[in-house]
Parts: C-alpha cells; sequence; structure tokens
C-alpha cells in the first residue's frame, strides 16, 4: 500500500505571523517554521499503519520552497519513508486552484492508494484543498474523518459536523483527512532524525511533473489590497479591590454591553 | 449580462435553513440579483424555498440527487444551476457542508477561488472578496483575474440582509456527473444541546476561561458569568489541552475565532495563539492574577486579579444591577 501524506509548512501559531504589505505574501524567513498541527497527526496516522502493516510506504508530499526542505525533513525524522517537495519560481503566491492542480499533477506523478490530508491549515485556514484534489483526480473524498478504517482495498470513517455524524466509505484509491480528534503525534527521536538524513529527498519542479498546468491561462484568485490592522491599545487597568465589580458592571452598561 | 448570483444555501440537521442563509443572500443582493440553490431535503423544500425568498432569493432552485452520495450530487447541482443562470459569482458558506462542494464545483469549471471571506462588494471591475487574515491582523481584498469568482463566506460575518422577494421556486434538472464519491453509510443526528446558551461561533457575548481555573470542576465559575449575562462559553488551548473542557469550546487559531461585542478573559495569559481567535471582539475585559500577562496589552478594561473572588462578586454585581 502506498500512502501519501500531504504535508505543509506553516508559521508556528505560538509566534508572530506577518504578511508582507507590499506582495501580499506570508514573511516566510519572520516567523518559526513548523509542519502543520494537524499534518503530523496525518502522518501519525500513516506511520502507524505502516508498522503494523508491512510493504506499506508512506511519502510526504510538500509544495513550497527549497528552504522548507529542513521541515519537509521532519515527517521523514518521524517514519516516513521519503519525501518529495515541488519547489518552482511560477508557484510562488500560488492560489487554492493552482495549489491543488500542482499537488493533483504531483500525486499522479508519484501514484498512491491513500492521500493524507489535514482538514484545514493554521494559516490559510481554506479547508479545501483535499476536496478539490479530490475532484482533480476524480476519486472519493472522505474528508475531516474523527478515525480512519483501513483495509488493503477499502477506506471508511466517521465524518462529524456540529450534530450530524456520517458514516462514510469507499474503495481505494481515495483521499481522506483527518481532524484534532486524531492521536497526538510521536515527537521525531534521535534515531529517527538520523535515519531521516539518509531518506530519500527528491525536489521536482513544475516541468519535471509531467503536468500541463499552465499558470497564466487559467482564472487565478489575486490579492488587490491588503492592509495591516491598527494594533490593539490597551485600555484601563485596575488591581481588584472591594469596588471591582461595581466600576465593572458600570464600565459594561456604559458600552451597553449588559 | 445575466445579473444572477448564485448561492448555495445549506440546511441544519432540523430541516430548516441554516443560520449562513441570510447573509449569504443579503450578501448576493449587494452584487446582484440572489438566486438560491439547495440540494435535497426533498421533504422540507416547500418551507425551505419559502424561507429563502423571505431572506431575499428572487429565485429559487431546488435539485435533488442520490442521498448516499458524499458531496458529489451538490456539485453536479451547482454546475447545473450555473448552467440555467449564468451567473456573474456564485457564493456559499464557509461550512462543513458548503466549503467543499463549492470548491469542487471551481475546479470542475476551471473557476478561480475565494475562501473564507467577511464580505463581497462590487466594483467596476466585478466582484470583490474581503478576507481577515491571521485571526484579524490584515484586512485583504481579492479577485479572480477573469471568469465567474466562487466565494466562500466566514460564517455570521456577513451583516447585509436582503429583501423579502415574491416566491418563485423551480424544479433543477440534474445530470449526475458521475464522479467518484464516497458512499454515506450511515447518518447519525444528535440532540440539540439542551442548553439555552447561544453557540460560540456568531455568539454576541463570549465569556472564555484558561489555565487559570485550575479544574474542570472550578471551570463552572466561567459558566456562570456566561449565564448571568447571557453569553456563550469559550476557553483557551491551555484550558482545553489541560481537559477542562471540550476542544469544540477552543477559541483561538486553531479552533474557532470570535468577534463579538463584548468578549471577558478569566485567567487567560493570552498567547498569540489565543489572540488570534479573538482579537477583532468589540469590547474586551481580562480579569488575571499575573499584571504582566500579554492580555492586558489588548484588552479595554483588565482587572488585575483572583477570578475567584472577582467573577463571585461580578456575578452579584450584575443581579443587583438588573433589579
Amino acid at each position: 500500500m502506498k500512502i501519501v501524506v500531504l504535508v505543509k509548512d506553516v508559521p508556528d501559531t505560538y509566534g508572530e505571523r506577518t504578511l508582507n504589505l507590499e506582495t501580499g505574501l506570508a514573511e516566510r524567513d519572520k516567523s518559526d517554521r513548523v509542519i502543520d498541527e494537524i499534518v503530523e497527526r496525518g502522518l501519525e496516522f500513516a506511520i502507524s499503519f505502516a508498522e503494523q502493516n508491512e510493504g506499506t510506504e508512506v511519502i510526504a508530499l510538500s509544495m513550497a520552497t527549497e528552504q522548507s526542505s529542513a521541515t519537509i525533513r521532519k515527517a521523514l525524522a518521524m517514519g516516513a519513508d521519503r519525501a518529495v517537495l515541488v519547489v518552482d519560481e511560477a508557484l510562488h503566491g500560488a492560489d487554492i486552484t493552482l495549489t491543488a492542480q500542482v499537488l493533483a499533477a504531483a500525486l499522479s506523478h508519484i501514484g498512491f492508494d491513500l492521500i493524507v490530508a489535514g482538514d484545514q491549515s493554521t494559516d490559510g485556514v481554506g479547508g479545501v484543498i483535499p476536496a478539490a484534489i479530490a475532484e482533480l483526480l476524480d476519486i472519493p473524498q472522505l474528508t475531516r474523518l474523527a478515525s480512519i478504517e483501513l483495509s488493503p482495498d477499502r477506506v471508511s470513517g466517521p465524518r462529524t459536523s456540529e450534530r450530524v455524524t456520517l458514516t462514510l466509505t469507499a474503495p481505494l484509491p481515495a483521499i481522506v483527512s483527518v481532524t484534532e480528534r486524531f492521536a497526538e503525534p510521536r515527537f521525531a527521536n534521535f534515531k529517527g532524525i538520523m535515519a531521516a538524513k539518509k531518506k530519500p529527498f527528491e525536489v521536482l519542479s513544475l516541468s519535471e511533473l509531467n503536468a500541463t498546468i499552465d499558470v497564466m491561462s487559467a482564472p487565478r484568485s489575486i490579492m488587490t489590497n491588503i492592509v495591516a490592522k491598527p494594533p490593539r491599545q490597551a485600555g484601563v487597568k485596575v488591581v481588584a479591590d472591594g469596588d471591582t465589580a461595581q466600576h465593572l458592571v458600570e464600565f459594561l452598561k456604559k458600552n451597553q454591553l449588559v | 449580462m445575466s445579473k444572477n448570483v448564485l448561492v448555495l444555501l445549506d440546511v441544519d440537521p432540523g430541516g430548516k435553513l441554516a443560520k449562513s442563509c441570510a447573509g449569504l443572500l443579503g450578501g448576493a443582493a449587494k452584487l446582484g440579483e440572489p438566486v438560491a440553490l439547495i440540494v435535497g431535503h426533498a421533504e422540507h423544500t416547500d418551507a425551505l424555498a419559502a424561507a429563502a425568498a423571505e431572506l431575499g432569493a428572487t429565485r429559487v432552485l431546488l435539485a435533488e440527487g442520490d442521498p448516499t452520495a458524499f458531496v458529489t450530487p451538490v456539485v453536479d447541482a451547482l454546475v447545473a444551476a450555473a448552467g440555467v443562470t449564468n451567473p456573474i459569482a456564485v457564493l456559499g458558506a464557509q461550512s462543513d457542508q458548503g466549503k467543499e462542494a463549492l470548491a469542487r464545483f471551481a475546479m470542475r469549471t476551471g473557476a478561480g477561488v475565494a475562501i473564507d471571506a467577511v464580505d463581497v462588494s462590487a466594483d467596476a471591475e466585478g466582484v470583490v472578496a474581503h478576507h481577515s487574515t491571521y485571526g484579524g491582523a490584515y484586512t485583504v481584498t481579492s479577485s479572480v483575474t477573469f471568469g465567474v469568482p466562487v466565494i466562500t463566506v466566514r460564517q455570521g460575518a456577513l451583516e447585509a440582509r436582503g429583501e423579502k422577494q415574491p416566491l418563485v421556486v423551480e424544479k433543477l434538472l440534474v445530470e449526475p456527473s458521475k464522479r467518484k464519491s464516497a458512499v454515506i453509510e450511515g447518518v447519525e443526528i444528535s440532540d440539540a444541546p439542551k442548553t439555552s446558551r447561544p453557540e460560540l461561533r456568531g455568539a454576541a457575548k463570549v465569556i472564555s476561561g484558561g489555565r487559570g481555573l485550575g479544574s474542570a470542576e472550578k471551570f463552572g465559575l466561567v459558566e456562570q458569568l456566561a449565564d448571568a449575562l447571557g453569553a456563550a462559553v469559550g476557553a483557551s488551548r491551555a484550558a482545553v489541552d489541560a481537559g477542562f473542557v471540550p476542544q469544540s469550546f477552543q477559541v483561538g487559531q486553531t479552533g474557532v475565532q470570535v468577534a463579538p461585542q463584548l468578549y471577558i478573559a478569566l485567567g487567560i495569559s493570552g498567547a498569540i495563539q489565543h489572540k488570534a481567535g479573538m482579537q477583532t471582539s468589540k469590547t474586551i475585559v481580562a480579569i488575571n492574577t499575573d499584571d504582566t500577562a500579554p492580555i492586558f496589552d489588548i484588552a479595554d478594561y483588565g482587572v488585575v486579579g483572583d477570578v475567584f473572588t472577582v467573577v463571585p462578586q461580578l456575578i452579584a454585581a450584575l443581579k443587583d444591577s438588573a433589579v
């Protein structure tokens, strides 16, 4: 079984994240880059499945910049067998359509039985890439699953949205996405980090994907304007005393909040 | 040229239009003539269509599809609806139901996609989507280079409302695409929560608790204040990770993003991860024992003190003031 995990490198949500006000693009060097934590849960699923099922290959696939290699390598340290990174100048600032097209082309290039993704990233928060890939590759989508049951030819799992739980099932090949209800990922240990250095790490450009993706000819979503919100100013700060509650109620009343 | 704006409407588990529909149809009315699309729910379509017209739909298209196929029937219906309406834009909710179908529709028809818009507008060059990114730190506008924009709209973000329209209903003929889809083997609908508390997403007031609450039992204090104010209950990631409340309560970059009129943070230090989910709130009140907590940097009213002392007094004072 060949499992491809879609890996996204994102700015760490524990730090400050900035956008360049001239290009509108994320300032990658201004924040710590990490594998998106939801992706790590997907990796954990794939790697533990591989540990229990001989003959399973786990491939980490990402579309990013060359600098993201270090982040993607962490997937190898966790236990993925090899990594494929698509890097191309023409993909700078790619929108959802282009991203999905490139990932779909890379997936066809690699080959797969199951694609595993996170349900949505912490930076883009769109949550539509897995569905877009399913459409482009014409494979069943089982997105936002709370757990996965995987057999050699079938994948199933529950998807909960607010009060509705759907039980989804499909023959392979298929794409699944995982939610935060999946198990916490393992830490990459020293042995894993050392082993990762010897694992295959392939960097591909668009032309090497054998795909006919014309970046300019399809409609693209483009950013037309960007404004940074002025930082919020602190208001009053008081040390609690006997009258605090009373003053707070007056404050809420004055602002018509009670 | 058509002025139709195709709007995919979500239906809630009770068979009513989802809360997002009012804003979607209101937003569509700013751009042109809202045409609503409802897929499935055959047993409720009369009431759903009437509700859509009430919210501003000039036409309501009703489509049926294989109820056991996941997502693809909705995409097929969108394709058919776009075929008969020739829309200038396609809108839907940034919801579990809406966003995936819209993204797939865009892939299939080769349209540009704008995700998680908080507003829409039209200028001389066409339809513009407005976004609030990185937890409200940036306001961004986007448009598509050409073609019909497909826009998903953040739930509860659109304040525009449409005017009631006369009911015009059409059955939509949909040619199934035979795209491979997952099969829905089972559907389970859990009971509506018994709580009378408002839902976190879209609530006008939110009271959140953090690690400072200390335990799941003591987190009850947050709920008491929420009930005294008619507010929804939220939590910081630290409180969720400590097991005080389920993950669905989490406010922050990896949880729900809220922008209520009033946000009260109890025992929350204000990590960037948390601030990204609430810093666009109109008024922020913070109570924390640590006077260096970063939450105070963005609070309109900060109280340095123990939540277990201040909050019970506040609840009592609120009761007194209500009399």
